[in-house]
């Protein structure tokens, strides 16, 4: 009874948390799949306990070492916004004495504390190398649901951990969620607006471009290996696909604007806005730089496309009516459709990968703010309020979360937030601003 | 001698003014259908003043950047004045080029702020090459809100930062 009652509990906040449809376990234990439509974006975070890990040589080293993994594995899933991490000083239990095994662990124990998952862990160093071994488990049902042994340098601990996160929230909502993405961004650290990368975490930032200019609109191909961007170095807005593993790069730099570029999803083409014929169009272009053809054809500003995840269609800003507004075309028809209507300008719309959402900038009151509407303009969702400016949503690969760009401390730095705007967050510190984040997808495939 | 080199130079710094402003007359109807809200009506009076003193030193109109409204590349009749002065130095300086910058105040976000920036600097230019500057003498370029020369949040430096710079190269 208990267990039904808590897989269904796991699986509705599941459903809640990744909007639309989603897989939904059925009772047996056999897996069946059923969508179910969710209206209603409440949260209820799921109690983890995430103890200290067990270590069998209790060397400085591997102690510093196990903590930190511990204190990582917690802090990676609290970043997803599915859990609530449970107090270690409330816990009944000591990693050293106590055992991390299903029938060593006492349930009672973790249930008493309200914890509805728990996490163990173990780790051994020998040499440059490290073992872990990382199991969840279901505390009512005192069972263990996932258990993993990983093996491999020093240095690949957080690579270990995160593919255990991928491992718990796959379980939980069917996707391997955001542990392998990256979130590019520009910078104005260096004294000019350069890009940067990070993890999706806001670990280890690096700058990616010195080209003493000023460079914008960062933009991952869908396998990773390339970034598109604008930059001034030679002087002008000029287009860059920078091949990633061999610092090589294409340029597209015709006559004025050469801007805002969009990876066509699995493919290696991307939609740009140029302007040589006089007009700010949109046109589709391989990545090696050629043009294959026009795809916006209307006097006026056409700006920032986003795709669908399929592909067949984009979704970009014109100012056509008047004013900058959202608009949604077809690729094989050439139909256009407007999506926004609330307010006079509307701007930076981004395509989310489960292609049910579009997130876009939104003056509201002066200010703009992060709103939420469905891929139809339907359902609009504001998800910023009262907090400065707040531009450039841009979705995670899972769709569960929105990295944005908002002045609300002071300078523009990078936040993070739920799809339904919950648990907001600064993403990291550095020194200048930080704008137009764009999130890569999701290198794990586990 | 001395009295005949002054008249000289005032039927050389004068006739070629006053057809200047003839031919450009119907261009500025032309260009502005619907005549727009006042804007700096102050700069014109300065204008009037320092007419002659602008032949001394012409470069300083090219100095001058005109202004936009919000979210708009269409000129203000103040933009066309000052446009029908630069194009009189550019005619006088047939050997110069110039590179029109576009910007936008911060209030937009940087990506359509660019295309607008551009369409600014596209607007400057077309007006010019109607009153006869070859199209080749001018360049554009968008700088969006990238280059904005009034850093704080309020209607006086966001309409300072709305404009078309020139650049006399």
């Amino acid at each position: 009874m208990n267990v039904r009652w808590l897989r269904c509990v796991v699986l509705f906040i599941a459903a809640n948390l990744l909007i639309g449809s989603v897989v939904c376990l059925a009772q047996s234990d056999k897996d069946q799949y059923e969508y179910i439509d969710i209206s209603n974006p409440f949260l209820r975070k799921i109690p983890l306990a995430v103890p200290l890990f067990k270590n069998a040589n209790r060397t400085g080293e591997e102690k510093r070492l196990s903590d930190s993994s511990a204190d990582l594995l917690a802090a990676s899933l609290e970043f997803t916004g599915y859990f609530k991490l449970l107090d270690r000083g409330a816990f009944l239990f000591d990693p050293q004495k106590d055992g991390i095994l299903t029938p060593q662990i006492n349930f009672a124990n973790w249930t008493v504390i309200g914890a509805e998952l728990l996490i163990t862990g173990s780790l051994k160093e020998s040499g440059d190398n490290i073992t872990m071994e990382l199991r969840l488990f279901d505390t009512f049902k005192a069972r263990r649901i996932i258990g993993k042994k990983y093996t491999g340098k020093k240095a690949d601990q957080r690579r270990m951990i995160h593919r255990f996160c991928s491992e718990v929230i796959k379980y939980l909502t069917g996707k391997p969620g955001v542990f392998g993405s990256k979130i590019a961004f520009v910078s104005t650290g260096s004294g000019n607006k350069e890009i940067y990368s990070c993890a999706f975490d806001g670990y280890n930032p690096h700058q990616m471009t010195r080209n003493h200019s000023i460079s914008l609109f960062p933009a991952w191909s869908s396998d990773g290996r390339y970034l598109a961007y604008t930059s001034y170095k030679k002087g002008k807005p000029d287009l860059f696909i920078k091949n990633l593993a061999e610092v090589q790069e294409t340029t597209i730099n015709k006559k004025g604007l050469n801007i805002t570029p969009a990876w066509v999803p699995g493919k290696f083409e991307l939609a740009a806005t140029l302007s040589f014929s006089g007009d700010q169009e949109i046109y589709l272009l391989t990545g090696s730089g050629k043009v294959i053809k026009r795809l916006t054809n209307l006097r006026g500003i056409d700006v920032s496309p986003t795709w669908s995840p399929d592909g067949k269609k984009f979704a970009f800003v014109s100012n056509r009516s008047g004013s900058p507004q959202v608009y949604v075309q077809d690729l094989a028809s050439g139909k256009v459709r407007r999506l926004t209507y609330e307010g006079n300008y509307n701007t930076q719309p981004n395509w989310s990968p489960q292609g049910d959402k579009i997130a876009y900038a939104s003056v509201v009151d002066g200010r703009r703010n992060i709103v939420v509407m469905g891929f139809d303009g339907r359902g609009l969702l504001q998800l910023t309020h009262e907090s400065g400016d707040n531009e450039a949503p841009a979705w995670s690969p899972d769709g569960s979360l929105i990295a944005f760009s908002s002045n609300r401390e002071g300078p523009f730095r990078i936040y993070v937030m739920t799809a339904f705007g919950t648990d907001q967050r600064r993403l990291l510190v550095m020194t200048g601003e930080q704008t137009n984040p764009k999130w890569s997808m999701n290198a794990f495939n586990n | 001698m001395q009295k005949k080199k002054w008249i000289f130079l005032a039927l050389v710094l004068v006739i070629p003014g006053l057809m200047f402003s003839v031919s450009c007359q119907k261009k500025l109807v032309d260009a502005s259908p619907e005549p727009m809200a006042k804007e700096e009506p102050k700069e014109e009076v300065v204008v009037k003043e320092e007419a002659p003193v602008a032949y001394k030193a012409p470069s300083i109109i090219m100095q001058e950047d005109i202004y936009f409204e919000f979210d708009k590349a269409m000129l203000t009749p103040a933009a066309q004045d000052n446009l029908l002065r630069k194009a009189e130095w550019l005619r006088e300086n047939s050997d110069t080029t110039v590179t029109i910058e576009g910007h936008c105040d911060a209030r937009g976000t940087n990506e359509y702020n660019l295309a607008l920036g551009d369409r600014r600097a596209e607007s400057a230019k077309a007006f010019l090459v109607d009153l006869g500057i070859s199209a080749s003498r001018l360049t554009t370029i968008s700088y969006g809100e990238e280059r904005p020369v009034c850093n704080q949040q309020n209607d006086e430096c966001w309409a300072k930062n709305r404009r078309d710079n020139f650049v006399v190269n």
